[in-house]
């Protein structure tokens, strides 16, 4: 058995490489291509639309520049940024915190109405929330949440995705520790943060990923939520650069490019997390 | 679990805080949050959405009007939207379930070098939002010979084309860009899945001479049948629910003949720019038969499958 793959290992893994190169290649060209296009004049855009054409003599920071320098309608950018990273930062952090709780709950005690609550998780996970949309936006008028940062975080920060993941999750750990906590005197709470949330960090790593990622490119409730410049997020920001009159394309693309990046990082910082934390949580229906 | 809670008393020396030590209540205390949740920002809205689509919601004034909401709906509008939601859905099944669940199965294989290299990169395109999407694809699919899916075409000797003004070109349009965001996410899911599976399984059909094909179609798929249905279901999910792509293809403008309508598009359009909360509420209902019908559906379809294993 192990002879035989030796000579077939080269051929196919050879065209495997190949494939995926050329698939990776592809997926990574839109955003080249939004790099690319980031350090050329709009006026070129204008002509020619999206290109590859690689012109060192057209290419500059200037519409980088001028998002720096904050002119006229791009003056709001730095605040949408950071009004973002406060929206995200709270967000994961409040929903990384409760889901697990909810999860942790659901999967490790055996209680009255554990599958009832547990059903209501995957009911909430299967209809769209885009179907209460009208009566959750009148809801957040009559709780005076409009136009502020726990307006778009508090109905959603209870998700059921992550809710669902650390409930797996928790199914999977030892029991033992549970017994072993209380005979040393700490209570449920206690055992939670002190035993539980420590070996549940693989899945911690993957949901701030899932999380972060939900948050900064948040568009439709933020949308419907804020109501003035100032406190737009990044995503909203961006697109009211996106006019039917017109786009602001210098601060659009810059914008874009610049608006890419955190989530980018983090990403590229707890990506192993990610990947492992899907797989050992992973749905295994 | 009786027994647990009589131990508990003579365990605890110190009974200090009753209430956070209590086993009984402990489960309660953590799941309150989703209960609260729940009731307030789900349950709640739920119920206000099904009393809104039989009102007329006007400021300052509500009149119950029966059923017009809903007889309102048989209109070219509601049509065109649940046709594009529909259209988009299925496509997007055809697409984005095979094609991920192969590359999974390619990029698991022993075979396969740099796997780990590939499956982030392949799930970096995820990471970007719908906006900043929108905005590059707007720009891809461009009318001006220039653009790059133009540039393409040429090469073949195709004229340029008006991607967004015709239904079939904006709904390729709209399927690159769910591709282009999905792939990996739905890749990373599968191949979760595929490492749970026991890899003696594989072994014992080798011994039995099974091939490449026998093993995929024999053990790999049947396998993966509860990731597949998990998949199925979101992207049902999904496909409904879509709204921002096209807003932003369009760029926040209705798109001619209405080509880029999706429901949730429609009912943004009649809560947030006719304020008309009562109609808007009517179509959110009937996306919510919808997504029951076809999840039934679904659900039967797939659990059929499993009696005849």
């Amino acid at each position: 058995m192990e002879t035989a793959p030796r000579k077939k290992f080269t051929a196919s893994s050879l065209l495997l490489l190949v494939l995926f190169t050329i698939l990776a290649v592809l997926m990574l060209f839109p955003l080249y291509a939004l790099f690319l296009a980031s350090l050329k004049p709009a006026s070129e855009l204008f002509r020619y639309g999206l290109n590859v054409r690689l012109d060192f003599d057209l290419m500059s920071l200037d519409n980088y520049r001028s998002i720096f320098a904050g002119k006229g309608e791009a003056g709001h950018y730095f605040q949408w940024y950071s009004n973002s990273v406060i929206i995200t930062v709270l967000f994961t952090v409040l929903s990384l915190l409760l889901s697990s709780m909810v999860g942790y709950g659901l999967g490790m005690y055996r209680f009255k109405g554990r599958s009832l609550i547990f059903t209501l998780v995957l009911v909430v996970m299967m209809i769209p929330v885009e179907i209460i949309l009208l009566p959750l936006y009148k809801l957040t008028v009559s709780l005076k949440l409009i136009n502020s940062v726990w307006g778009i975080i508090l109905p959603f920060m209870v998700a059921p995705l992550p809710i669902f993941f650390f409930r797996q999750f928790a199914l999977g750990l030892p029991k033992d520790f549970m017994d072993a906590g209380r005979i040393d005197g700490c209570t449920e709470i206690g055992i939670f943060f002190r035993i539980m949330v420590p070996l549940m960090a693989p899945a911690y790593g993957a949901i701030t990923i899932l999380q972060a990622m939900n948050s900064w490119n948040n568009f439709l409730w933020p949308l419907i939520v804020l109501r003035t410049t100032d406190k737009f997020t990044l995503p909203i920001g961006l697109a009211s650069f996106v006019t039917p009159l017109g786009s602001n394309y210098e601060a659009l693309i810059s914008g874009a490019v610049l608006a890419i990046l955190p989530i980018l990082v983090l990403f590229l910082f707890f990506q192993r997390y990610f990947i492992e934390g899907l797989t050992v949580g992973g749905v295994k229906g | 679990m009786q027994q647990q809670i009589n131990r508990e008393p003579a365990l605890a020396s110190k009974p200090r805080n009753r209430l956070a030590n209590s086993q009984a209540l402990a489960p309660y205390l953590f799941v309150l949050p989703f209960i609260i949740s729940f009731l307030l920002f789900f349950a709640y809205p739920l119920i206000n959405a099904i009393i809104m689509s039989f009102q007329s919601v006007l400021p300052g004034e509500v009149t119950f009007v029966g059923l017009d909401n809903y007889r309102e709906l048989w209109n070219t509008d509601f049509a065109d939207a649940l046709y594009n939601s529909s259209r988009y859905t299925l496509f997007t099944l055809v697409l984005l379930i095979p094609v991920p669940l192969l590359l999974a199965v390619m990029l698991n294989s022993k075979k396969m070098p740099f796997s780990n290299f590939f499956r982030s990169t392949l799930f970096i395109p995820a990471l970007t939002s719908v906006v900043v999407a929108g905005v590059v694809f707007r720009m891809i699919f461009g009318e001006l010979d220039g653009a790059l899916m133009n540039s393409f075409l040429h090469l073949f000797g195709i004229s340029s084309q008006r991607w967004l003004y015709s239904s079939e070109l904006s709904m390729f349009a709209l399927l690159v860009l769910a591709s282009w965001r999905w792939i990996g996410i739905n890749i990373l899911y599968f191949l979760s899945a595929l490492q749970n599976i026991p890899s003696d399984l594989y072994e014992a059909a080798d011994i039995d001479g099974a091939g490449t094909r026998t093993k995929f179609m024999r053990i790999t798929v049947p396998l993966l049948k509860p990731i597949t249905v998990y998949v199925l279901t979101i992207s049902i999910y999904g496909g409904y629910a879509m709204f921002t792509e096209s807003y932003m293809l369009w760029a926040g403008k209705p798109s001619p003949q209405n080509i880029g309508l999706t429901i949730v598009g429609y009912i943004y359009q009649q809560g947030f720019q006719y304020f008309n909360l009562g109609f808007g509420s009517a179509i959110g209902i009937t996306l919510l038969g919808i997504t029951l019908v076809v999840s039934m559906l679904q659900l039967i379809l797939t659990g059929m499958f499993k009696k005849e294993e």
